[in-house]
């Protein structure tokens, strides 16, 4: 798993690629854990180049957005496609978290 | 029927990756769509991380892992000797609660329905073996 950060106005985007299952989870965690402790509070968490997702991604999906939400902040996904949204769909986060068809819409959103 | 293949690892997440890449070429050789990999591994996925959580909560044990293709499918047997769970018979999880009422986890056993076509628990000498069943052709439903 990697990650690609983009700090803007509104919120800090975070693209995740590679796959998202038990092992490499808990970086994700760690690593939006590690923004919030330095003051972040608004992601945008692009999932363009994200290849897998098991539940205990969604699970870390599930414990960093209940912080976020804590932190009165914002988790917006954006360009979930392919299998990764048969996982969520199946799952029913689809309704958890807002979902954007791009960085763009989700930033735009973020503004408001 | 082509002969069975095995292997057998540590119960450990850090051995995740070889059971992945041993079942997937078990599918390769059955000619599994791509499209029903992806369920495929997350079916096998979740199995071996509760395996490792609640068949060995405390201990350390070995997980084997057997691949039976035959025309009709694709059969992945996993047994362990840890202490008796059946992951089938936990709940599914609310999957319209909100992120303030939304249970962490929970998801496995329904994934491994879901993805799977065909999925069975069984206690047998000792061992937990569950079995999961693919076929070609067939597809997930969408909710």
């Amino acid at each position: 798993m990697e990650f690609q950060i983009q700090k803007e106005t509104a919120a800090t985007v975070v693209a995740v690629i590679g796959r998202m299952d038990a092992v490499t989870a808990p970086e994700y965690e760690k690593k939006l854990a590690g923004m919030m402790d330095e003051g972040e509070k608004n992601f945008i968490i692009d999932f363009g180049k994200l290849d897998y997702i098991s539940s205990a991604g969604l699970r870390a999906l599930l414990m960093t957005g209940k912080r976020v939400k804590n932190l009165g902040g914002l988790m917006l996904l954006a360009n979930i496609g392919g299998a990764v949204k048969d996982v969520f769909a199946i799952s029913g986060f689809g309704t958890i978290f807002p979902m954007h068809d791009t960085v763009q819409s989700a930033l735009g959103a973020a503004e408001e | 029927m082509m002969p069975e293949e095995r292997i057998r690892v540590d119960a450990k997440l850090d051995r995740l990756e070889e059971i992945i890449g041993f079942v997937e070429d078990c599918a390769d050789r059955f000619r599994l769509e791509d499209s029903r990999k992806f369920g495929l591994n997350i079916a096998v996925e979740e199995a071996v991380v509760n395996i490792c959580s609640y068949a060995y909560p405390d201990t350390e044990g070995m997980l084997d892992v057997a691949c039976r293709v035959t025309d009709e499918s694709l059969v992945i047997e996993l047994s362990d000797s840890g202490i008796p769970f059946n992951i089938l018979t936990l709940p599914d999880p609310e999957t319209d609660a909100a992120i303030e009422d939304r249970e962490i986890g929970g998801l496995g056993g329904y994934f491994i329905r879901q993805f799977s076509d065909a999925v069975s628990y069984t206690r047998r000498d000792g061992m937990n073996v569950l079995t999961l069943l693919f076929r070609r052709g067939a597809s997930i439903e969408l909710p």
